[in-house]
């Protein structure tokens, strides 16, 4: 199989509504088939057949022409991280899955993942405030799928998952949001309480149990049965849209009163990002948060939204090592870090000229 | 202030410790309290869904009796036992859900809306929900029939019913299928589409 490359996702390229506090948005139903034990009970046999069925269905399908099949077993361990780390696959798939596969549209914006802890997860993630959209593209895969499967769908609880935080719709919707202004203000922590009083969490960058960085953070429904896939959905966008409309007047109200200090936060950023010779990933995403800070408050035009997101990625440990074409261990990485993202800035700075 | 360790960065973490009543203190910026670890800064997860979902079921557990007599129940379609699904937070099959019904309706509850499912439902779901409403349909019309003595017309209402029923159990695909097959049955419901 022909190596993954560093590629450019659809939501890294940016744009969509409300680009300055929304990064993306994702939408993923989670379906069984109906037959086969869970993922986490079925045998090696049970999985294969599993994915046979569903590489048969998808298999020639004008749907899925444009889509690449990712065997887990037949790529490496940085490969998997890089698709982890794009927001492609879930860690669960990775790391713990018996047969488990992926199917990746060319634009990497509608991923199925095969013999995750359910045995399909459908998911598209789109740039910026998106979700109506997100759904209505991960549903029409949905029903191409269940028009040649047979789910595992009951009457009353809705799409059977195997961990019951998902039946019902089987729907998570979650939307990646960059909030410096109302986490730096602590402001962040009216937010979380009131949050989980409407059924929704807040996660770090990588979802479940990682913690707040470079003050990105996720935003899911937690409550899946009893509400339609519309209902979670509107529900998500308009709780968003007070985050936001709050964030704005945090940013408004620090641009106010220290414009200096936010331009020189942002110029000094871009001068370590373009000049260190060792840096961490949490320094890196530190940076790169006061930057895009600075372009989305207008105080420094040499970065744009695709240029930001194609970094934030980069700096990781999976996608760094797979741009290295190596394995690195940490201080390694520290020092190949920089140089990835001075090469990136200074091949946006030529396309721009 | 400047970090005390790397005289570097802005020192925004301050380390109060007080151990036999001998106090420290120290003001270090994050990479240095990592490396220090005096922070968990790391990406693994430390904090699992599944695990506590499975503490709440603990915890339910011994709140009812009748969960408590469900955790020796096992699930018939795939073996798991109940006790098992508490430590590991995921059902086996889908059958689980029928077999634990009695435990996990008040944890649905406690998670969710409601316990009741309001979304999508799979067309293939539907047509089979609409096939046993015309079934309905179709006996209660017998009923009539024979109420009538409309024998005639209630034999052959018994055969349809019979034939749906069958197919009903088979799976209404095979039927499809075959009237698929038909050409003079598929113009005909070509037909009345439009």
């Amino acid at each position: 199989m022909k190596q993954l490359q560093f590629s450019l996702s659809r939501w890294m390229e940016g744009g969509g509504p409300q680009p300055e506090t929304v990064i993306s948005s994702r939408v993923r139903a989670a379906r069984n088939i109906k037959h086969y034990p869970f993922s986490c009970l079925a045998s090696k046999e049970q999985s294969e057949a599993v994915l046979d069925q569903v590489t048969a269905v998808t298999a020639g399908k004008e749907e899925f022409a444009g889509f690449r099949y990712i065997k887990m077993q037949d790529i490496t361990e940085l490969e998997k991280q890089s698709l982890v780390e794009k927001h492609l696959a879930s860690p669960f798939l990775a790391r713990e899955s018996n047969s488990g596969a992926l199917l990746l549209r060319r634009d990497e914006a509608v991923s199925i993942m095969i013999n995750e802890e359910d045995h399909l997860r459908i998911q598209c993630i789109l740039p910026g405030l998106r979700l109506e959209e997100a759904w209505k593209e991960a549903g029409c895969y949905d029903d191409v799928l269940e028009n040649e499967l047979e789910y595992v769908f009951d009457e009353r609880y809705g799409y059977l998952t195997a961990c019951p935080t998902n039946v019902g719709t089987g729907l998570r919707a979650s939307v990646m949001l960059h909030l410096p202004a109302l986490i730096t203000t602590g402001q962040i922590n009216k937010f979380l309480g009131a949050l989980s009083q409407v059924g929704l969490t807040v996660r770090g960058l990588y979802g479940e149990g990682t913690e707040i960085v470079g003050n990105l953070v996720q935003v899911s429904n937690q409550v899946t049965l009893g509400h339609s896939e519309e209902e979670i959905i509107n529900n998500l966008g308009s709780v968003i849209g007070q985050v936001i409309e709050q964030e704005q007047k945090a940013r408004q109200s620090i641009l106010d009163k220290k414009r200096d200090e936010l331009t020189d936060k942002a110029w000094r950023a871009l001068g370590l990002l373009k000049y260190s010779q060792l840096m961490s990933s949490q320094e890196a995403i530190m940076l790169l948060s006061d930057l895009r800070l600075g372009y989305d408050l207008g105080l420094i035009n040499e970065v744009n939204h695709k240029l930001l997101n194609e970094l934030l990625v980069l700096i990781r440990s999976g996608c760094l090592q797979l741009l290295a074409g190596k394995n690195l261990d940490s201080q390694e990485r520290n020092l190949e870090r920089p140089v990835q993202i001075k090469q990136t800035l200074e091949r946006y700075s030529k396309n721009q000229n | 202030m400047l970090c005390q360790e790397c005289y570097k960065n802005d020192a925004n973490i301050h380390i109060f410790k007080s151990i036999d009543g001998k106090h420290t203190e120290e003001f270090l910026c994050e990479q240095c309290a990592r490396q220090k670890e005096e922070l968990d800064f790391s990406f693994e997860p430390q904090f699992s869904l599944h695990k506590l979902f499975a503490s709440m079921l603990n915890q339910g557990l011994l709140e009812s009796r009748q969960a408590m007599l469900a955790a020796k129940n096992q699930c018939p379609g795939c073996g798991l036992s109940f006790a098992q699904f508490s430590q590991v937070g995921r059902l086996g099959c889908s059958s689980c859900y029928q077999a634990f019904e009695e435990s996990l309706k008040p944890l649905l509850r406690r998670i969710h809306a409601s316990a009741e499912h309001t979304g999508k439902i799979p067309v293939r779901t539907q047509k089979h929900v609409q096939y046993k409403r015309e079934l309905d349909q179709l006996k209660k019309e017998l009923q009539l029939k024979v109420e009538n003595e409309e024998f005639e017309e209630a034999a052959i209402l018994r055969d349809k019913i019979k034939a749906m029923e069958k197919d009903l159990a088979r799976g209404i695909e095979h039927k499809e299928e075959q009237e698929d097959s038909d050409p003079q049955d598929k113009n005909q419901e070509e037909g009345d589409e439009n």
